[in-house]
């Protein structure tokens, strides 16, 4: 009897330990940042041109959206997700905010006047530290934020046409 | 041509490893002698899985790129040592060479066997040859080293160039033979168990095994350890990285057992015990290799992942650990066991061991909670050194101290425990030393300081030990190598100074005790990668240092590695490494001054030689 | 003349304490940053790594050390931006309750085992 409950227990330990084994096997691998951090503080940042300083909530006229998008001229993923920036630029009611991030002036001027300045204002992180206060983890990296600095949707990395569509979709 | 013949052998070879178990099993019923045939089919299927692994090292050698695990994992360019070793670099071939360890160790425990009875013969090779059946089975579903390219492709994609070092070229082999070792042992006491074969003629021949992968284990692990320390040039040797922890379970594991078959051996004691203990090894040695190869852990060491290979695993994995519970639970009824005396060898021994499984079991739960916790709640926690350090420190000092004092014990019985008037000086002495290192060097760690006596203790006992002519000499000298590495350990973690600077050719900085000079850079290009070698000298105390790290920039594929400088004596280590800061001419120079790192490897050879010694006596 | 030499130990000691602070605090961001795992690498601690991330993340600390903040500060901080997978070391709380429990727990109860097969041994005589 003694010997059929250990049994018993040592078999649902293992069979325990296994199924989490098995569960973790299949889960997706990829950490989802936006369980971590939801709202932006309204830490204020440093213009790129003028050098003043800018709170981000003040950068919103009502309703609004706004797309921070983490970039600099060194980063060669910022090429690429470019032209998707540049889309969405266009769109109403949708504010497209450059984070340029330890970038040299000279380049990051040269970057904008090759493929174009798709910014509606750009703000400057000279060492990276306002990117920690956002919670990012470099470059490129692209939030999509309301006007009360919620985060909607954050993207780690480049953003294709299917972010871009689904970012025109969130704001509607 | 060469991925045919290295198919069909293993295709063979998995028609062979079915004859064997049907074959086997049949003798084990009829309780018949094994016959010539059998001796004869195990040594063919070994031989035909040494020609499979062969037509891949062929494969690798000849750089025959239609071969997609050759297309993936080598290149021409690649010097012939690391050509050879990137056969089993990566996942197919190092499962195929698990595979050839099985069937070797298969076909060695039959020739080995000989006296033993053969019900327990047959039905080990029966359990082995499961294991072998399964691991052929995973290589042809899932990974199969001879898959072919169409069209074959002109250029490999290269081989990660930090894993092109000599030290982890030869540690995954060594690796596996610690852990395939532990597969034996697995088959073995399954098969004593039902054959109620658990008695001292098992015992010594279980040791054997256990000797054997315990030292290969050893070797595999330290050679781990060098090359983290040399290659990765962090200045550490472990990290306490997941990938690192799995292969300690089994050591821990192991360390255990092979204390434990001793007392079997000499009292016919702790028998179910040892039995959980040779099970769990195995069991371990293949959930590390799940946890490993499905991807599951977050590590520095990844092999490409892919889910299918984790679930078959897994699947395996169940299997076996499924068949061990139900012939463990229903064969554990072991008579009456012998009385044991409270200050004995053999209590020493269950300390012993009761302390490892507690080591292992903080291994273990600090590696796969993480694990756990974000199946169950989804949130994700890091457990490092930390962790480790603090549940573990405290423990050894019972630990080391039972360990100094539990080798002069007697089997039977130690009436009167006589207090020695030499061990109450040393362990006076140990604290006193211990103090004088506190006060001169202040305080910094004092979490490790709290160790530094009953480790010198440890150490000073076993030197005066190595003279006692009543204990063998392969416990004395592992127990001497062992509070070596501890003391060592200690030592170079309470002892170590680094400093790091950012400098351009030509400047010069005062950290500390150091001057840093950067003074040159020169770059040339050679095989396969551009050598950006940086000249630095370290100026401490009028002492001047002439450092020369390396920054490689392989070109296939794209990567930069750092190769540390590293000057080694006896008592000291002092290296330099550089890295490249991007957009600046800067280069960031770390100093470090690592003592008694040399005396970490040694101690851990003598281990091993200890393991050795104690192998050769067995055998005779 | 005395006045200068004066000044010249008091700038000369100014200095020297500034340097030993800095070396203070270099040792601090030390300490922090090895208990932080850079986020976009392999198994290695921010101290460790030379990737942008950690570099700023190195920035940020001395920053806030200098600002006065303390180590636990620092800690909850990049906690609350990237979630307790940032620290090595586990907190304690209830959903680490077991990590840290749980090795003792099974010491205890290997103790106890070995406790009562003595003593059955003992009763067996």
């Amino acid at each position: 009897m003694k010997i059929k409950l250990q049994f018993i227990f040592v078999f649902l330990i293992i069979i325990f330990v296994l199924s989490i084994f098995f569960k973790s096997l299949f889960e997706n691998k990829n950490y989802i940042p936006e369980k971590i951090i939801n709202k932006l503080d309204n830490q204020s940042i440093t213009e790129f041109y003028s050098s003043k300083n800018y709170k981000l909530k003040d950068l919103f006229s009502p309703e609004e959206y706004i797309i921070l998008n983490i970039w600099a001229s060194w980063c060669v993923p910022c090429r690429q997700e470019h032209l998707h920036i540049t889309n969405l630029s266009v769109v109403d009611n949708l504010k497209v905010v450059g984070l340029n991030y330890k970038d040299k002036k000279n380049n990051a001027g040269k970057f904008l006047s090759d493929l174009g300045n798709p910014y509606d204002i750009i703000l400057i992180d000279k060492n990276g530290t306002e990117s920690i206060f956002l919670g990012a983890y470099g470059v490129p990296e692209t939030f999509l934020i309301d006007s009360e600095l919620n985060i909607l949707k954050k993207y780690i990395g480049p953003i294709n046409l299917e972010d871009e569509l689904e970012i025109k979709k969130l704001i509607k | 041509m060469l991925n045919l013949i290295g198919n069909y052998s293993l295709v063979l070879a998995l028609t062979i490893s079915i004859i064997i178990i049907f074959l086997s099993f049949k003798t084990f019923k009829s309780k018949e002698n094994i016959t010539f045939n059998i001796f004869f089919i195990i040594s063919s299927q070994f031989f035909l899985i040494c020609i499979s692994f062969l037509t891949l090292l062929l494969a690798f050698v000849y750089s025959d790129f239609s071969n997609l695990a050759v297309y993936f994992n080598s290149h021409s360019s690649k010097p012939l040592f690391y050509k050879i070793s990137g056969t089993w670099g990566n996942h197919e071939g190092s499962l195929l060479l698990w595979l050839l360890v099985l069937s070797l160790f298969n076909l060695i425990f039959y020739i080995k066997s000989k006296k033993l009875l053969n019900a327990f013969r047959s039905l080990t090779i029966f359990f082995q040859q499961i294991i072998i059946l399964g691991f052929l089975l995973f290589i042809f579903f899932t990974s199969n080293p001879f898959q072919l390219v169409i069209p074959t492709p002109i250029e490999g994609l290269g081989l990660n160039p930090i894993l092109q070092d000599p030290a982890l070229a030869i540690h995954p082999p060594i690796l596996y033979l610690g852990y395939v070792g532990s597969s034996i042992i697995f088959s073995s006491s399954l098969s004593a168990l039902v054959c109620n074969y658990v008695n001292k003629e098992w015992a010594s021949d279980i040791k054997k095994w256990t000797l054997i992968s315990w030292i290969f284990l050893t070797v595999g692990i330290m050679l781990g350890s060098i090359w983290a320390y040399y290659e990765l040039g962090w200045g550490g040797f472990w990290f306490w990285d997941p990938v690192e922890n799995v292969s300690l379970m089994p050591w821990l594991c192991l360390t255990a057992l092979l204390h434990c078959t001793s007392v079997l051996k000499k009292r016919l004691n702790l028998k179910s015990w040892t039995i959980i203990l040779a099970i769990s090894t195995f069991i371990l040695s293949m959930s590390g290799t799940f946890l490993v190869r499905s991807g599951i852990l977050n590590s520095v060491h990844t092999f490409a992942n892919d889910p299918e290979r984790g679930l078959f695993i897994l699947i395996f994995l169940t299997f076996l650990i499924l068949i061990s519970l139900i012939i463990y639970f229903k064969h554990n009824n072991f008579n009456q066991e012998n009385k044991s005396f409270i200050f004995s060898k053999e209590s020493a021994i269950v300390i012993n061991n009761w302390f490892m499984m507690y080591f292992l079991s903080v291994v273990l739960i600090g590696t796969v909670y993480p694990i756990f916790l974000e199946a169950i709640t989804n949130e994700k926690i890091s457990v490092g050194p930390p962790y480790f350090n603090q549940l573990i420190i405290p423990f050894l000092i019972p630990f080391l101290i039972i360990m100094a004092l539990g080798p002069k014990l007697e089997w039977i019985k130690n009436k009167k425990v006589r207090v020695k008037l030499t061990k109450i000086i040393l362990f006076v002495l140990s604290i006193f030393i211990s103090y004088l290192i506190v006060r001169h060097f202040s305080t910094k760690v004092l979490y490790l300081t709290i160790l530094i006596s009953p480790s010198l203790y440890l150490f000073f006992i076993s030197v005066i030990d190595l003279n006692d002519e009543k204990l063998k000499l392969s416990q004395k000298l592992s127990h001497f190598g062992f509070s070596i590495l501890i003391v060592s350990i200690i030592l170079n973690s309470l002892f170590s100074e680094e400093v790091s600077v950012n400098l351009k050719k030509g400047e010069e900085r005062q950290l500390s005790n150091y001057l840093l000079k950067f003074k040159n850079i020169t770059k040339t290009e050679i095989d396969n990668f551009t050598s950006l070698k940086a000249e630095i000298h370290v100026i401490q105390n009028n002492k001047e240092l002439k450092f020369y790290p390396e920054l490689r920039l392989y070109k296939v594929p794209e990567t930069i590695t750092s190769e540390a400088d590293i000057k080694t004596n006896l008592f000291n280590d002092n290296l330099v490494v550089v890295n490249y800061l991007k957009d600046t001419d800067y280069l960031n120079i770390r100093y470090q001054k690592k003592p008694f790192m040399l005396l970490i490897w040694i101690s851990a050879i003598l281990l091993a030689i200890g393991g050795m010694i104690g192998l050769r006596k067995d055998f005779k | 003349m005395i006045i200068k030499l004066f000044k010249l130990i008091f700038i000369l000691f100014f200095i020297n304490f500034s340097i030993f602070s800095a070396f203070a605090e270099n040792k601090k961001v030390e300490e922090i940053s090895k208990n932080l795992r850079c986020l976009i690498c392999q198994g290695q601690s921010v101290y460790d790594s030379n990737s942008e991330f950690a570099l700023s993340v190195k920035i940020l600390i001395s920053e806030k050390l200098i600002s006065g903040s303390t180590e636990s500060e620092i800690y909850d901080f990049l906690k609350s931006k990237y979630g307790d997978w940032i620290v090595y070391e586990p907190e304690f709380n209830k959903s680490t309750l077991l990590l840290w429990i749980l090795p003792l727990f099974l010491f205890i109860f290997g103790g106890l085992l070995i406790v009562r097969k003595v003593i059955i041994n003992r009763s067996i005589k």
